[in-house]
């Protein structure tokens, strides 16, 4: 019910105090809000490895990247990409909320990828394959696991905290951000870092992701992610991670911090259709937006801005259009769509909580970043998608959608918090 | 190869293989105290030396290694080289 405290009657609330992004269009704060906002892609031609027998060239690395700037030099070594940038993340976002005095038993983190560390992995199968099974790293398992960076993480900052690693592909970063913040509500935790990684831009992936027709053909890199634009042809793979510091409401206004947003509400849902493919209708995305507002206690007039899942894939962007407009009613032709994956292409694992930060600095700042690349919008796609330039508007409730491969569903909404 | 260049090879794999200076690794430092060497880093360095010198090192053979100077042993035994 609208005013009401949300499904779970009254309860602790939760909010967000510190954004550590590590991102294509930029590492830390400054540099990756003033990219979304300008509307900045980065997306470039791959650098990393060599391209020309694969049908695509262009991705978002995260570049200039030095591991050894975060982690040390014996780290960095036994340690995947996918760490790298989740413990560089943390420890921005760590920072960017003042760096708090907390008890390390009640603090926790809850850090998703979509993969894990495929890096090592095959960097590891091809040393088995040339030289045998004596000559495997005994740091192969420990690097490639999945929940290798939530652990990583907790050991830089010595949280003994609830510790876990949500594998649901392209909305991992958004339940990472959501069960962060129901641990909070429960009394599980304090305080938490939460969000997503992924380092993933591989040969081998660029391959498989192409097999399915879900990555752009455009050769041109800032202009393949075109999300909702008639001409979009798939979504561009992207790398980086962002960390969130979420914090039981009175404590953080208790010590005077920052708040950038309420993490009001959470919503979660699967398709139950294709492993792949949304469902057309968008039924799963809508029933996870639905149960998001119900959570944060609010109804779907109240919702200002929508960060879309927006892929830039066909499938996609119809779909999450068709959900939009369902669960929003004739609201959702008032609501400003902008999706930021026109800019930071599809940082996978890491995108969840990289559009959470975008929905959140939206309501501080009164900015809504836009689709960038969107000339003429799709024969379904008839929304306010904030098209090439950035708004000024006053932005109190946001929701952030995020839609993964395996059906599974997560929505977020972001409130101005008021005490 | 004598005895005095195999020491300097081997310090100067151990300390590029654990991230450690290279002063800082001499025979009488010891993998765990010393080196910050735990059983995984110490598998990585033994797969290092292997390959540098196409020795095989059986991990029996590691088993009661607890310094550089017990690795140097080792190696030096397997090449024919005299202390």
């Amino acid at each position: 019910m609208p005013g009401s405290a949300g499904r779970n009657g009254e309860r602790r609330r939760v909010v967000l105090t510190g954004i550590g992004p590590v991102s294509p269009v930029g590492i830390g704060l400054d540099d990756f809000w003033g990219a979304l906002v300008s509307g900045r892609s980065g997306i470039s031609r791959i650098e990393r490895f060599d391209t020309s027998d694969l049908p695509v060239h262009i991705a978002g690395e995260v570049k200039p990247f030095a591991p050894e700037d975060w982690v040390t030099p014996k780290e960095a070594k036994r340690t995947d990409r996918a760490t790298h940038f989740a413990v560089a993340a943390s420890k921005l976002a760590w920072k960017d909320a003042g760096e708090p005095s907390v008890d390390r038993a009640r603090t926790g983190v809850f850090l998703s990828t979509g993969i894990g560390g495929l890096g090592s992995l095959l960097e590891q199968h091809r040393v088995f394959l040339d030289r045998g099974a004596d000559r495997v790293s005994p740091f192969m398992v420990p690097m490639l696991m999945p929940n290798a960076s939530a652990g990583h993480v907790a050991m830089a900052f010595g949280f003994t905290g609830p510790n876990e690693c949500i594998v649901t592909a392209c909305a991992a970063g958004a339940h990472a951000v959501g069960e962060a913040a129901m641990a909070i509500r429960d009394g599980m935790a304090e305080v938490c870092i939460a969000g997503g990684t992924e380092a993933t831009i591989l040969p081998l992936t660029v391959a498989g992701f192409a097999q399915m027709h879900a990555l752009s053909r455009n050769p041109e890199p800032s202009t393949a992610s075109r999300p909702f634009d008639r001409d979009r042809d798939g979504f561009v793979l992207s790398e980086g991670a962002c960390c969130l510091v979420l914090e039981e409401a009175e404590r953080a206004v208790g010590r005077g911090a920052r708040i950038y947003a309420e993490v009001a509400g959470y919503g979660a849902s699967a398709d139950a259709y294709h492993i792949t493919a949304p469902e057309p209708e968008g039924l799963g995305a809508i029933q996870a937006m639905l149960a998001c507002l119900e959570d944060a206690g609010e109804l779907p007039d109240a919702v200002d801005y929508v960060n879309a899942h927006g892929t830039s894939t066909q499938l996609n962007d119809a779909a999450e259009t068709k959900a939009i407009k369902k669960a929003l009613g004739d609201h959702a032709y008032r609501v400003a769509v902008s999706s930021t994956k026109s800019m930071t292409g599809h940082m996978l694992g890491a995108a969840g909580a990289v559009e959470a930060a975008v929905a959140a600095l939206a309501i501080r700042e009164g900015i809504i970043p836009p689709t960038v690349n969107l000339e003429n919008p799709g024969d379904e796609c008839d929304l306010d998608y904030v098209p090439k330039q950035a708004r000024r508007t006053e932005v109190r409730l946001a929701l952030s959608n995020s839609f993964g491969f395996g059906g599974q569903n997560a929505v977020l909404a972001l409130r101005r918090f008021e005490p | 190869m004598d005895m005095a260049e195999l020491q300097g090879k081997v310090c100067s794999i151990l300390a590029e293989n654990l991230s450690v200076p290279e002063d800082q690794v001499t025979p009488a430092s010891r993998f765990q105290e010393d080196l910050d060497a735990d059983s995984l880093d110490l598998v990585e360095a033994v797969l290092a030396l292997e390959e540098e010198f196409g020795v095989s090192i059986p991990e029996e053979e590691m088993e009661g290694v607890k310094t550089v100077g017990q690795a140097i042993q080792l190696v030096a035994e397997k090449l024919g080289v005299a202390a």
